[in-house]
């Protein structure tokens, strides 16, 4: 059981890539490294969860709480790459519709209202 | 410290500078055991060395002598830092304890009691993967109202447990069974997202059983759908609501959907320690879960759930990861 978080900061975009499994182990490793983001106004922040095998309710509660600090500071939260499993669990928990999520195997939606 | 050990330590170094054998180092190493069993700290041991020393080689440089002690004073750091650690291991077998008077609390006054009601037959199983349960079956009845609720707080350990008193103490202040599930979850998610932190929340499925039309009621706030056996044409349905968790935002629309359940039909309301079980080939599918179940469709209430649990902990390998919450029940 594993994880890596890799952080990426570009202009007003953070881009973070996990790896591996999100559970009780891992989960405060992935808690720790999403409160280095440095929240702010307008910022986008980009999560690939393509390379996540498997998720628990406990990383649900990092994303919920990372989604509440994003909500706060008026930043944004896109959760990108989700399996169908993790995808399922997003689903059942409500939290799909509150959270912008993209299923792994779909084309970026293109923002019309440009 | 005493002066046996100080004549002790000095016969033990005696026959050493003499012969250095294998004998006299083991006899050493058992009298370190006695001298941390009476608690003498590095620096007294470094003390009857250099006494000892002295006695047994008269002889002795002076500036041999004088290095103790140096290393006496090097010494007394280490003897803090051990006695400190004396201190933690003291605390830590107290608050050992206290989480096991905790974890009685809890089992004492989240008590679940399964309630009869006629025509219906109802089974309930509730195991943790640690100490204290995250997962939470309740019950609230009359006489033609059953009102059930499977809650999993995320987050474990004691603020998971605190947070199952809120959602029972929630549900007691109800006015009893019949209060509509949409109702039942919109009050505990106001409490519950008053209450808790950022990461933490709670899936709720509620529903109530009306026995005099054999209707079930139910709403869910993110929980694990329940499955739904019709006995008529042998299949199972899953019985979604959309719903958010509870304890995310403060005003949540909730779904409220209804079933009417002929004799033999049976609802199963479970935990995701029931639908997240893996076994080493990968996860147990739903489609196992259910063939499980339907084998042993026949059975009791409880003896389903039972047969439930224990099928699944075969499957994976009696590792149980997740707290374990299943419960039926079935129109007799």
């Amino acid at each position: 059981m594993n994880i890596t978080v890799e952080l990426l900061e570009e202009n007003m975009k953070v881009t973070g890539i996990i790896k591996g499994e999100i559970d009780a182990f891992t989960a405060p490793v992935l808690r720790e490294k999403l409160a280095e983001i440095n929240l702010s106004e307008d910022l986008q922040v980009e999560l690939d969860l393509s390379g996540v095998s498997y998720m628990d309710s406990t990383g649900l509660g990092v994303f919920v709480g990372f989604y509440k600090s994003v909500k706060a500071s008026n930043s944004h939260l896109e959760l990108t790459g989700l399996s169908s499993r993790l995808k399922r669990l997003f689903d059942i928990t409500g939290l799909g519709e509150i959270m912008d999520i993209q299923a792994a195997g779909k084309e970026v939606k293109i923002d019309e209202t440009v | 410290m005493p002066q046996e050990f100080k004549r002790e330590y000095k016969n033990i170094l005696r026959e050493y500078t003499l012969m250095q054998n294998e004998q006299n180092l083991y006899e050493g190493q058992n009298f370190s055991k006695q001298l941390i069993q009476k608690n003498i700290s590095p620096e007294d041991v470094i003390s009857i060395h250099k006494a000892s020393l002295e006695e047994i080689m008269p002889d002795l440089p002076s500036n041999v002598s004088h290095s103790f002690d140096l290393l006496i004073e090097v010494m007394i750091h280490y003897g803090l830092a051990l006695k400190e650690h004396q201190t933690l291991i003291k605390k830590q077998e107290n608050i050992k304890m206290e989480m096991e008077l905790a974890a009685n609390v809890q089992k004492t006054l989240l008590k679940t009691k399964v309630p009869h009601m006629s025509g219906l037959d109802i089974g309930m199983i509730s195991v943790p993967a640690k100490e204290m349960n995250g997962d939470y079956a309740y019950f609230l009845s009359d006489e033609t109202n059953l009102g059930i609720a499977v809650a999993d707080v995320i987050g474990k350990g004691i603020p998971a447990a605190l947070c199952m008193s809120m959602i029972k103490y929630g549900m007691d202040s109800l006015s009893g069974a019949k209060t509509e599930p949409v109702i039942v979850l919109d009050i505990i998610n106001r409490i519950v997202e008053k209450s808790v932190s950022d990461s933490m929340f709670i899936s709720m499925f509620y529903g109530t059983y009306d026995s005099i039309n054999c209707e079930f009621t139910y709403a869910s706030a993110g929980h694990e759908p329940p499955l739904f056996y019709c006995d008529k044409s042998g299949s199972f349905k899953e019985l979604q609501a959309k719903g958010l968790l509870l304890g995310v935002v403060p005003n949540v629309k909730y779904e409220q959907h209804s079933i009417v359940l002929d004799k033999g039909d049976f609802v199963v309301m479970m935990t995701d320690g029931v639908t997240e079980c893996r076994s080493k080939e990968g996860f147990i599918e739903q489609q196992k879960v259910m063939e499980i179940i339907e084998s042993v469709k026949d059975e009791p209430a409880q003896v389903m759930v039972e047969y439930v649990f224990h099928k699944l902990e075969e499957l994976q390998d009696f590792e149980q990861r997740d707290d374990f919450t299943l419960v039926i029940f079935k129109k007799m």
